[in-house]
């Protein structure tokens, strides 16, 4: 009889038969390992969560009272017959790629990732290993992301342009990760940047944690708009076009998501302006973050997966699909993900 | 052509009328002339003859990408364009050159007569230099199609801003058969006398459908009232002894309908009908159902036996010019009574027949008339003001559509499949499946009738709910009921239920049916039966 795999697909999740724990399940389990933040990754109702440090803050503020712990990027753990670490994935702060070894097989579940440095996250490591789960979001040659300078150089020229003819410029944003990073790309001389609660709500949390983040104005009920002549609001998508959305009067919105590099997709969605910045990997991203594992079977969990599975199998590698609950970067998400 | 491109951005980035007709007429005011007559040429559907096929364009751009075809292919139909495709998969630009728009336009034309080989160096080296959305705008020079979301009206509201001409007067000059080899933009758009071309059609004039029922219109005794053909709109022009068809689409039809021509036997010259394009056998009462017209749709050359079995006239319901005179100006109840007159006597083989009108005293008369409609073999009424001039385009007011309401079936949702283009992201392509039995037999599918965000929660479900895949089509568990609408049913071996839906929508999502209450294949039989 073979032994067991280091991890499994189940309906709950992936699962360490050695360690008897799950990795972002999406079913309630006993013991959680849980790569990022992101409503579909940490979900509610695990017996215990273990999470990088900078990963805890936010899902404790979203989960409510959980039991669970923080390890540090790199640091080594025992769990059962399984040694475990997680190490930086690059997707959002905190975003870890989780290393499981068993008997010297080493399996690596990434979540989500993305290879550049963006600034604000740990940036990603390709870590060594001989099974690779990845996700294929965007795992499509048309995908190729700009340098994060050129796609902040078109956001500020829209933002001076909206300031200058007396309009509000709203972004719609995830309220973990993107919102951030694009306060770290806009530039503060054109005019204040005012937050969503939602968006503000993780901003105090990271802030706490002690992530240096753009100075913001909570935009609530209480604030008269007019006192922001030329600011930029930014928002999950659900708020633009909503109630207190309307308040600030003549306005322009744009959409920043990787998503945005299909027109037809722009033109259903983007409002006045589409930029196209993701926190996922692109074509080129994913396949050197494979190539650089060194593995040699590929699972391949969200997105594209049909396609990009079908590509490395052409290219030499052993991949297969595994379905799983991942939504990757869902521009249609009613709630922040 | 970065000029060009400046125009494309910012149309094609805004949702705002006033932003795109105001880089429109900035454009027409100071753009080269010959680029500005091409732009005008390319956003109301003219393009260069093609001077490469898509085929050639596919293998190129995944051999200069070094991707596989297939994966050129796969990406292909999830972007939905392939002009896009192409310029977001090659490796980036590696110089740039600034040339004009026509500059490319006549370098592409020029390739007509090359081998595939130079054929294929010239647009490489093209890829090459043109980067981001020149590169695209290049691709579309040479497959077509630019969909900009610019209307002929907001083009021509433009055009009157920068010329100072009257709106009616360039939509009309803009209509037919013109091309930028064969005019300019002085004779096009600016000259007094605009040339005189025989073919040339009128706009033509849109109703709007009638939602809430007549009532609203006021007295019945200011109204006029016809059939709603279900055929192909189409404007017949008889001028210096040739005839001219033409489709709504501004396509001409001329040679399609070869029947048409011996309308000029019936009519003196410069006389412009407008009406419906229907199959209509000479002894018959009533035209042969959608059906019998689709089997001439698309056909250039029309063999003896097709014309023979599908006979097509041309129901005439207005008058737009008589006697070399354009009459649009004429109240509808003029016009009419010139139209009657000119058809008056008619014989029975002519390929012309006069629509009749309906008397009615009150809308509750015409609302009887209505309900035998289907039986007609027509889509309802059409409700015309008897004083109103011939205008452009869909304008409020004069002309309604009164149709009829849909047929309905409610069916259980069992395959999903995620659209391209606009909807790249989504689950917009449905199949449906009625009971037989215990079964769930699939009889159509349906893309159109919700709204983005039901489109958005149901993909969250499906991403939840699937059972199977096959390749991009998704099984999914038998849960959710939809209203299907369509407008015609018909009896089809191809099919595994045996009945074909004409125009098959969503009409709602009924969440508060439950999946056992869906309608069966029975009633759908019965439908065939009654309406098939």
């Amino acid at each position: 009889m073979s032994p067991d795999p280091v991890l499994t697909f189940t309906e709950k999740g992936i699962y360490c038969p050695a360690g008897d724990f799950y990795i972002d399940p999406w079913r309630p389990v006993d013991r959680a390992l849980i790569t990022h933040a992101h409503s579909d990754h940490a979900r509610w109702g695990m017996g215990s969560y273990l999470a990088t440090h900078d990963t805890l803050p936010v899902m404790r503020h979203r989960l409510g009272q959980i039991t669970a712990e923080g390890v540090a990027y790199g640091e080594a753990r025992q769990i059962g017959g399984a040694k475990v670490s997680f190490h930086p994935a690059g997707h959002v702060p905190g975003s870890a790629q989780i290393r499981v070894e068993v008997a010297g097989e080493v399996f690596v579940a990434s979540g989500d990732y993305k290879v550049v440095n963006d600034g604000l996250s740990t940036p990603f490591e390709p870590i060594r290993c001989h099974h690779f789960i990845t996700e294929s979001t965007f795992g499509l040659p048309v995908f190729r992301w700009s340098d994060q300078n050129t796609v902040a150089a078109e956001l500020n020229a829209w933002w001076a342009q909206c300031a200058a003819a007396g309009k509000t410029a709203f972004l719609g944003a995830y309220a973990l990760g993107k919102a951030q990073r694009l306060m770290s790309m806009l530039d503060p001389n054109i005019g204040p940047i005012l937050t969503h609660t939602a968006v503000e709500n993780t901003n105090t949390v990271l802030r706490a944690q002690g992530i240096k983040l753009a100075d913001t104005i909570l935009a609530d009920a209480s604030l008269n708009p007019k006192d922001h002549p030329g600011a930029l609001v930014i928002a999950p998508p659900s708020a633009l076009g909503s109630a207190w959305a309307k308040k600030f009067g003549a306005q322009e919105t744009g959409f920043a998501s990787g998503w945005m590099a299909l027109r037809g997709v722009r033109r259903r969605r983007a409002g006045d302006r589409g930029f196209v910045i993701s926190d996922h990997a692109d074509w080129q991203g994913l396949l050197w973050a494979i190539r650089k594992t060194e593995a040699e079977n590929i699972y391949v969990t969200h997105g594209y997966t049909d396609i990009f599975t079908r590509y490395l199998n052409d290219s030499g590698w052993n991949a297969q699909v595994v379905p799983t609950q991942f939504e990757g970067e869902n521009l249609d998400a009613e709630e922040p993900a | 052509m970065k000029r060009f491109a400046r125009l494309f951005e910012t149309i094609d980035q805004s949702t705002k009328t006033t932003a795109k007709v105001a880089a429109l007429t900035e454009y027409f005011s100071d753009a080269d002339p010959v680029d500005k007559l091409w732009t005008v040429a390319l956003f109301s559907g003219r393009r260069p003859k093609r001077a490469v096929t898509t085929t050639r364009l596919r293998e190129w751009a995944a051999e200069v990408s070094g991707i596989p075809l297939w994966l050129f292919e796969d990406s292909y139909a999830i972007v939905g364009d392939l002009a896009e495709t192409i310029a977001l998969t090659l490796p980036l630009n590696e110089s740039q050159k600034d040339q004009t728009l026509s500059y490319w336009i006549n370098a592409l034309r020029a390739l007509s007569q090359v081998t595939d080989e130079v054929k294929k160096t010239f647009v490489l080296d093209a890829w090459t230099t043109l980067g981001g959305t020149e590169r695209f705008l290049f691709n579309k020079l040479i497959t077509g199609g630019f969909r900009v979301g610019v209307s002929q009206k907001l083009m021509t509201r433009a055009l009157s801003n920068a010329t100072g001409k009257p709106e009616a007067e360039l939509a009309h000059r803009l209509m037919g058969n013109w091309h930028p080899d064969d005019t300019t933009w002085h004779s096009l758009i600016e000259a007094e006398d605009a040339s005189t071309d025989a073919s040339r059609p009128y706009p033509f004039y849109l109703a709007h459908p009638l939602e809430d029922g007549p009532t609203m219109l006021g007295d019945p005794q200011d109204w006029r009232a016809e059939w709603k053909w279900d055929g192909i709109r189409g404007q017949l022009i008889l001028r210096d002894g040739a005839h001219f068809v033409w489709s709504r689409g501004e396509e001409l039809m001329t040679d399609r309908f070869p029947e048409l021509a011996r309308a000029i036997d019936h009519f003196p010259p410069g006389t412009v009908l407008d009406g419906e394009l229907l199959v209509w056998h000479p002894d018959a009462d009533k035209p042969a159902n959608f059906n019998a017209l689709q089997t001439r749709i698309g056909r250039k050359k029309v063999p003896k036996k097709l014309l023979a079995e599908a006979p097509v006239v041309i129901h005439a319901y207005d008058l737009l010019e008589w006697q070399g005179n354009d009459i649009r100006n004429l109240p509808f109840s003029e016009r009419r009574a010139l139209l009657e007159s000119a058809c008056a006597g008619l014989p029975a083989t002519a390929p012309v027949k006069l629509s009749p009108q309906h008397t009615f005293d009150t809308w509750d008369t015409l609302g009887d008339l209505r309900a035998t409609a289907r039986a007609e073999h027509t889509e309802g009424l059409m409700i015309k003001r008897a004083d109103s001039p011939y205008l452009s385009g869909r304008k409020k007011g004069d002309w309604w559509k009164w149709k009829l309401d849909p047929l309905t079936i409610d069916a259980v949702m069992i395959y999903a499949q995620a659209g391209s283009g606009r909807r790249a992201n989504l689950f917009t392509d449905f199949t449906f499946a009625v009971w037989n039995g215990n079964d769930l037999v699939p009889f159509t599918k349906a893309y159109s009738g919700l709204t983005d965000a039901e489109f958005r929660k149901i993909t969250a479900w499906v991403r939840k709910n699937t059972l199977q895949r096959f390749g991009p089509v998704r099984q999914v568990t038998p849960y959710h009921v939809f209203e299907i609408a369509f407008e015609g049913i018909q009896a089809s071996s191809r099919h595994k239920s045996g009945v074909a839906l004409r125009f098959p929508r969503m009409k709602r999502w009924r969440a508060d049916k439950p999946l056992q209450e869906a309608n069966t294949l029975d009633d759908l039989n019965e439908m065939l039966r009654i309406y098939g």
